[in-house]
């Protein structure tokens, strides 16, 4: 294993498509040197600046925080900035578009979907009450704010969506990040549209289409843990299913 | 907007692309072994009712040679059944805080097991006196 300042060489491949041609998708590879703290994007970036330009990925931190540069590495969904070349040696490395969505060019994957959902479950406070602003700010106690923050980590890069068979199978499921954002404001006592977002839970894209694979987790970079916010919604879901038989409810 | 064509990647085979996912069908496929043993032991219980002459029919059929064979295979994929489902619990349940701290997920899986194991040990136990 290289150290920081050895130069090592380890071959690249990339899965490439382009819409504009007229074949389907096809490997391509590079041998590249690397050091002991060459991350996969720094691979990328050398591929596209020194030997094809053309080479399509999306990226922007470089630190783990926008969730941009998810893509599959040997198979498996990772950033690919805290993803380390010298963990692969001696190679090949294969990278590849996040799996489950539809390739647009590259690494660079359609996520429309995903971004249409992130709406859908009004991922923000709607204030359970309008106060005026003599009347101070809305307060969330620690320990009620410990009950779900690590679900307010998710960055959006949607490894677990690449983790997940049964988004692979149905796109239509609302999937694992985006339900532990749900349960994030869902859980926030200062929200007020849980009810709303309770009939995304309930549906047939909702927490029902998971059979507990519970990979998503797994692959999490933030450790947000999504499987356990569907798993809490399902009985969240089903207790509200026999609830309606009590009296007084509708 | 502008012309797009995407490309979708096939689906199939997909629980062969990850050992993860090869677990997660051993998983699945392991409950099926259980409702075969639950009929089993049903058909047991029907031939008790039918008579003392009728159940020692089926008593002897599980204790031949072939039987006991497949009760060792599955003694196997009950094991891994019980340990592959504790392990998954933590994801299933809500978080569990025990003195002001929340209990890790290694924790709920162990205590799992080791509540399996208590059980399964009692339960031998149980059957041997009575026997």
């Amino acid at each position: 294993m290289p150290d920081g300042r050895t130069v090592e060489h380890i071959t690249i491949e990339v899965l490439r498509y382009d819409p504009a041609g007229t074949e389907g998708p096809r490997t391509q590879s590079w041998t590249i040197p690397y050091t002991h703290e060459t991350s996969v994007l720094e691979a990328l970036q050398h591929i596209k600046d020194h030997l094809d330009g053309s080479l399509t990925f999306r990226w922007s931190c470089r630190m783990a925080i926008c969730g941009s540069c998810g893509v599959m590495v040997n198979g498996v969904p990772h950033l690919g900035c805290r993803t380390f070349l010298r963990d692969f040696a001696p190679g090949p490395v294969r990278v590849e578009a996040l799996a489950h969505f539809p390739i647009e060019k590259d690494l660079v994957v359609d996520a429309e979907d995903f971004v249409a959902k992130l709406a859908s479950i009004k991922p923000y406070i709607v204030p359970k009450e309008e106060r005026r602003l003599e009347e101070g700010p809305y307060v969330q106690p620690p320990e009620e704010l410990e009950r779900f923050e690590s679900f307010s980590h998710c960055i959006n890069c949607m490894l677990c969506y690449a983790a997940c068979p049964q988004y692979g199978l149905d796109p239509k499921f609302l999937g694992p990040g985006l339900t532990a954002l749900l349960h994030r404001y869902n859980s926030d006592s200062r929200d007020g549209a849980k009810d709303e977002r309770m009939e995304l839970v309930h549906s047939e894209e909702g927490v029902w289409s998971c059979t507990a694979v519970g990979y998503c987790s797994e692959v999490c970079p933030k450790q947000v843990d999504p499987a356990n916010a569907v798993n809490q919604n399902k009985t969240a879901s089903a207790l509200d299913w026999f609830a309606r038989f009590l009296p007084g409810r509708k | 907007m502008a012309f797009r064509r995407t490309y979708v990647r096939p689906m199939d085979g997909w629980w062969r692309r990850d050992p993860f996912f090869l677990r997660y069908m051993a998983r699945e496929a392991t409950s099926i072994f259980v409702v075969v043993y639950a009929m089993i032991l049903l058909a047991g219980v029907i031939r008790l009712s039918q008579g003392e002459a009728a159940f020692g029919e089926w008593l002897e059929g599980v204790s031949s040679p072939w039987s006991v064979a497949f009760h060792a295979f599955l003694l196997a994929v009950f094991a891994y059944h019980t340990w592959s489902w504790f392990r998954i619990m933590p994801k299933t349940m809500p978080p569990v805080a025990v003195g002001g701290r929340r209990l890790a997920g290694s924790t709920i899986t162990a205590l799992g097991i080791a509540a399996a194991a208590v059980a399964s040990v009692a339960f031998y136990l149980m059957v041997r006196v009575l026997a």
